[in-house]
């Protein structure tokens, strides 16, 4: 047992005394959330947009207004049909068009519901359109809410409640985009997936390239002294990243933990410990560092990183594709994240789909490295 | 040729070659590993009494590593027996991994750790009880010549203080047996000499050790020598002993015409070999050859000499002779045990 002080007492030297390496442990992985958040949620400003307002009426112009108001859009356009709009995203002078049909005011002024129709140019960065989408979404039903109260104050005789403006959004080239709501909750998982996976298996690799490995082997150390000593430090580094890596979050990008906070950091340690298991079978396998870092690439953080539903849905995968990501504990850490973290759901909601696989996953991986791990050269 | 080997009997007192109070450090009987179809190490045998120092001879590749790899639990025997210190190695390696020193060619230390820290570091892994420890570090730094260094870090020590950290950190639980694995590769002369003073007063102290080199000067500190070649033990025998074994005597000629000498000798009856060193022909004779018939046969030949000195061959000529004798006895069959299988253990 005093063994196991001694390695970990160990690790943390090595750790502490390679400050650069320290230092891209702890930061990193915190600028990467930045940087990679701010490419996914940049608020953009003053996009540009073109409005073909058919209807020239007071309530078209009021609605316009809605838009404008917010500083989020710009129109730049005016324009007299839904061909110059679509000419005009084409040509990448606009990237949101709106049409405002001829009865929108004569309509609004009745009572009938009416729709308008918002163009959104997806191929920009997929998730500025989503961010486009969000806005757009959010104004539209603001502006329609103002009319309708209006409408409500001007004839208190009770009228039919339907809907009275339907904006229909309809985005170009690239339907499906992403939002830094669904983007930073994915990010965590693979941050801490990459950091942890790599860590311990270059931790062990690093001792038997330099020879220390065949050394220890020669001492009466037990396996488990040796493996636990090694990841209890970066069980460490895991959990101050996972701190930051949440702080950030709320700091950078205002994303909350709309669940249990603490449940999301008890369920973030069984995925560390997860990680840090994989990354101990890796360096069974490797020799040297080079191959460590291949494996931990090919076999675990490219697929980590596109199966995982990070970025695509994995509903559609086929089988084969769907079960190795099954197999990934950051799969289930990243729904894990999402459910927790977004929608503020609890871990027993998730139970089956996702907190027990995740569970015993970690725990496999865990215990697996402990009894796989052989002294060997 | 067989009193120049270990016969079976040296084994020791007791008569008990596995118990545990076994007289001997280190024994092995037909210890075979194979690599895939290579066989590194071929049915070897060989026995070490404690307190001695065993050298294990021959170039790379011969399977000294494989053996001391064997020996210290690091490989599985494919086959034959092994004991250290009493214990099987294929059933008690952790048994033998606490009463042994290892130390490798890497000299396997943690550069980003202190002196200080790495023998600490060793001395917990292998449980020197916590009231021992700080005196023993303190002994060891004395030892290593390292106690103005204790707190620098490894990486900023010299080859040869680095060695003797390895060693500090090898013995920190006072082994009874201590494996060194090529241990003064990559270090100056006069650092390998302080260093098997280091191994001599150990030994002097009771502690057995196995060390292999390809350095063969560094052979004549041992009290016994195994010579390996292609995976086989080929002679095992005191460093003087098997410098006897050779056919022939070593005249040192030195003389102002080298090469002149060189190609006289070449064909005189009573020469085995010549070839020049420098200044000096190096010639093999016949052990009946007269050095004043040899210098006379180079003076009727015109050319002087200034010198002619008779020396035992080096270990080095043994091994070349050695070898030669074993390629022989294999292609032909007929060559007898010889110097060979020498150190049956059973």
């Amino acid at each position: 047992m005093e063994r196991l002080w001694t390695v970990m007492k160990k690790e943390l030297l090595h750790i502490w005394r390679d400050p650069r390496t320290l230092a891209l442990i702890v930061a990193l992985p915190v600028m990467l959330l930045a940087l990679l958040g701010y490419g996914i949620a940049g608020e953009s400003r003053n996009t540009p947009m073109a409005v073909a307002d058919f209807s020239k009426s007071d309530a078209s112009r009021r609605y316009i207004e809605a838009y404008t108001a917010s500083a989020d859009f710009a129109v730049v356009y005016d324009v007299l049909s839904e061909a110059e709009i679509l000419d005009l995203i084409d040509q990448d002078l606009v990237d949101v068009g709106l049409l405002i049909p001829d009865d929108f005011g004569r309509k609004v002024d009745t009572g009938e519901p009416t729709t308008v129709q918002l163009f959104v140019n997806g191929s920009i960065d997929p998730t500025d359109a989503q961010t486009v989408q969000l806005k757009l979404n959010s104004i539209a039903q603001g502006a329609t809410q103002t009319i309708l109260v209006e409408r409500l104050q001007r004839s208190p005789v009770t009228q039919s409640l339907d809907w009275p403006i339907d904006a229909l959004v309809k985005t170009l080239y690239n339907p499906d985009g992403n939002a830094k709501l669904y983007m930073i909750p994915g990010l965590i998982p693979i941050l801490l997936q990459i950091q942890l996976l790599l860590l311990s298996a270059l931790s062990v690799v690093r001792e038997r390239e330099q020879g220390t490995m065949e050394q220890l082997i020669v001492t009466p150390i037990k396996t488990w002294e040796l493996t636990l000593g090694k990841m209890i430090p970066y069980l460490f580094v895991g959990i101050v990243n996972l701190f930051a890596l949440l702080w950030l979050s709320d700091l950078l990008f205002d994303v909350q933990v709309a669940g249990s906070y603490w449940e999301l950091v008890g369920l973030s340690i069984v995925f560390i410990i997860g990680a840090l298991g994989m990354g101990m079978l890796i360096s069974n396998l490797a020799q040297s560092q080079m191959q460590a870092i291949y494996l931990a690439v090919f076999v675990i953080l490219v697929p980590a990183i596109i199966l995982s539903g990070l970025m695509l849905p994995r509903d559609n995968m086929p089988a084969v594709t769907y079960w190795y990501s099954e197999l990934l504990p950051v799969t289930q850490y990243l729904e894990i994240c999402r459910g927790l973290i977004v929608r503020g759901v609890s871990a027993t909601t998730l139970w089956y789909s996702s907190t027990l696989p995740l569970i015993i996953q970690s725990v496999i991986y865990f215990v697996g490295s402990i009894l796989v791990f052989r002294k060997r050269v | 040729m067989s009193d120049a080997v270990r016969l079976p009997e040296g084994r020791g007192a007791g008569g008990t070659p596995r118990g545990r109070d076994s007289a001997n450090a280190v024994e092995t009987a037909g210890l075979t590993k194979q690599f895939g179809h290579f066989t590194a190490v071929n049915d070897v045998d060989f026995y070490i009494p404690r307190g001695e120092i065993f050298g294990l001879l021959g170039p790379n590749g011969a399977g000294k590593t494989t053996t001391i790899r064997m020996l210290c639990g690091l490989l599985k025997p494919t086959s034959g027996r092994a004991s250290v210190l009493g214990y099987d190695v294929a059933r008690d390696p952790e048994e033998i991994k606490r009463r042994i020193g290892y130390m490798s060619q890497k000299f396997a230390l943690y550069n980003d750790l202190t002196a200080v820290e790495n023998i600490r570091f060793y001395a917990e892994v292998y449980g020197v009880p916590r009231a021992q420890r700080a005196r023993r570090v303190g002994e060891l730094l004395a030892m290593a010549g390292l106690e103005g260094h204790a707190t620098t870090l490894t990486r900023s020590l010299s080859g040869a203080w680095r060695q003797r950290l390895a060693l500090a950190c090898a013995i920190v639980h006072e082994p009874p047996m201590l494996f060194l694995d090529e241990a003064t590769a990559g270090v100056d002369p006069v650092a390998r000499r302080e260093f098997w003073d280091l191994i001599y007063s150990m030994a002097a102290g009771g502690t057995s050790v196995l060390a292999t080199t390809h350095y063969m000067d560094e052979a004549e500190y041992c009290n016994t020598i195994g010579m390996m070649y292609d995976g086989e033990l080929i002679a095992v025998a005191s460093p003087d002993t098997l410098k006897e074994k050779l056919p022939g005597m070593l005249l040192l000629i030195t003389c102002p015409e080298p090469a002149v000498v060189e190609h006289l000798l070449d064909g005189h009856p009573d020469v085995i070999d010549a070839a020049v060193h420098g200044v000096q022909v190096h010639v093999t004779v016949r052990r009946d050859a007269d050095p004043g018939a040899i210098e006379r046969a180079i003076l009727d030949a015109g050319t002087a000499v200034d010198a002619i000195e008779e020396t035992l061959p080096s270990l080095e000529d043994v091994f070349i002779t050695m070898v030669a004798q074993r390629r022989r006895a294999s292609s032909s069959e007929a060559g007898g045990p010889d110097l060979t299988r020498a150190a049956t253990g059973d």
